[in-house]
């Protein structure tokens, strides 16, 4: 495998909209975000790639799920999309996306299908 | 100020392969926004990674999508690997970029017919699709499968290439190039196909960043970005440059994809070449406990795998980030400004696939 950075930085959900504004102002793009649930908590994935010397950096959050996160689609307009996943699937309280698909984005029957039974 | 409508685009619609649904805000005839909406055919394949055992979920990861098939199972036991560190044999590798690289190209050719018959020119549509066939029937020989074909597993691969097979393939790369080089003037000189993509749904080098975009999509606006740089698989062994082009317009997406196809029979070519000797699959032993990101270059461009494993043979969390759905953003800015008769084409141009973008 070619040599480059891939890692993961635990973060402050206080701190996303400010590191993720640094990572785009470097010059990176947004790669991907998503949500998982371990051990009660939600942990949010944001990463962040440079196409040209390959780094891929993962900002961690491990946050309650009733935990408000501001979202990043006034400064990452196609962060929308990530977001309204996450909050649809996992239930994550992201404020202020724009656009809110207001949970529509895929039409499912479910509330939160991705969230373990019990949590 | 002109009167503005809102015009309902699919998710059935005559050109569009696959279901996605936007809302056309048009003055006129020119497209002003796009909103696009999704969700018709989501499956939740990713919430059965905590259902199912870390094995089985290698052939839910290549039923996420059938044309990119492959690649989503590669993508996933690269992930698994990585976290389970097992060294997968030179010649699983190998094996691996050869059937990666023959499934870009029937994507490609898949794509090109779309193309064709999205401008009408049904009888090019044809020869696309047709000579396509020619890569499904070496599918088939090599792995028993034309589309989906499984076989890939944690730490290798299920089937090998025989001498036979080789040269099998390597008549069918002949064959295959002979007749892509026929076709090729028809979408880069014809004066009537032209007159349908140059110069329609640019987007810049600075957009394609600014929104995220991946693949050949966003190679055709010079965007230099292609996950097989990151040497998985054998790609590291093989001669390869990104192939990129700085024009943004249809022309360019399609330009990108054409000599993409021939950069693939050359990487199957070097592959088959250099070809090693040895085991098809690494022993694995235990359960995956860790996670890992992968990303690989899917045909419709950058894929991002995501597996957190916490030891059990169920996994927490099995995400994939698919290429059309970067690309969402960069297609509604080509469609602002757009004439409402190229909408068709604009959508086609990103090479969507809303089954792998849902799961």
């Amino acid at each position: 495998m070619a040599e480059y950075i891939n890692r993961i930085e635990e973060i402050d959900y206080h701190d996303l909209l400010e590191k993720s504004i640094e990572k785009k102002r470097q010059g990176y793009r947004l790669s991907q975000a998503c949500a998982a649930y371990s051990g009660g908590k939600l942990e949010l994935s944001y990463s962040f790639a440079d196409d040209e010397t390959l780094e891929l950096v993962t900002f961690r959050l491990v946050i309650d799920k009733e935990t408000e996160i501001i979202s990043l689609s006034e400064v990452i307009p196609y962060a929308a999309f990530y977001e309204n996943e996450m909050k649809e699937l996992f239930g994550v309280n992201i404020q202020l996306i724009e656009p809110d698909y207001k949970n529509k984005l895929y039409r499912i029957n479910t509330e939160t299908p991705f969230v373990p039974k019990g949590e | 100020m002109k009167k503005r409508s809102i015009v309902p685009y699919g998710p059935q619609h005559p050109v569009l392969p696959e279901p996605i649904h936007l809302d056309l805000v048009i003055e006129d005839e020119k497209i002003v926004e796009a909103i696009p909406s999704i969700g018709f055919i989501h499956r939740g394949l990713e919430s059965l990674a905590m259902k199912r055992d870390f094995n089985q979920m290698v052939y839910v990861a290549e039923r996420v999508c059938g044309i990119c098939s492959f690649g989503h199972g590669f993508g996933y036991c690269e992930a698994v690997e990585d976290i389970m560190k097992v060294e997968v044999p030179d010649r699983a590798k190998f094996l691996r970029t050869i059937w990666f690289e023959l499934s870009r190209m029937h994507s490609h050719f898949l794509w090109l017919g779309l193309l064709a018959d999205g401008f009408g020119f049904e009888n090019l549509f044809y020869q696309c699709w047709r000579i396509r066939e020619k890569i499904l029937d070496v599918l088939e020989l090599t792995t028993g499968g034309r589309v989906i074909f499984s076989v890939n597993k944690i730490g290798g691969v299920m089937k090998d290439i025989t001498p036979e097979m080789a040269v099998a393939i390597s008549e069918m790369l002949t064959s295959v190039k002979k007749e892509l080089k026929q076709i090729v003037p028809i979408f880069m000189e014809d004066y009537s196909v032209r007159s349908r993509l140059e110069g329609v749904g640019v987007l810049t080098k600075e957009q394609a960043h600014t929104l995220g975009c991946a693949g050949p999509f966003a190679r055709a606006s010079g965007i230099g970005a292609d996950m097989r740089t990151l040497g998985y698989g054998a790609y590291k062994e093989l001669d390869f440059e990104i192939i990129t082009s700085d024009k943004g317009d249809c022309y360019a997406r399609c330009d990108v994809r054409i000599r993409e196809i021939f950069q693939s029979i050359d990487l199957i070519r070097q592959a088959l070449d250099k070809l090693p000797e040895g085991e098809l699959a690494a022993a694995v032993k235990g359960n995956p406990n860790g996670e890992s990101f992968i990303r690989i270059e899917q045909p419709r461009g950058e894929a991002v795998y995501y597996v957190k494993a916490n030891g059990s043979p169920h996994l927490d969390r099995m995400r994939v980030r698919t290429p059309t759905f970067a690309n969402l953003a960069g297609l509604c800015e080509t469609l602002k400004g757009a004439d409402y008769a190229d909408v068709g084409l604009l959508i086609l141009t990103i090479d969507p696939c809303i089954s792998c973008t849902e799961r």
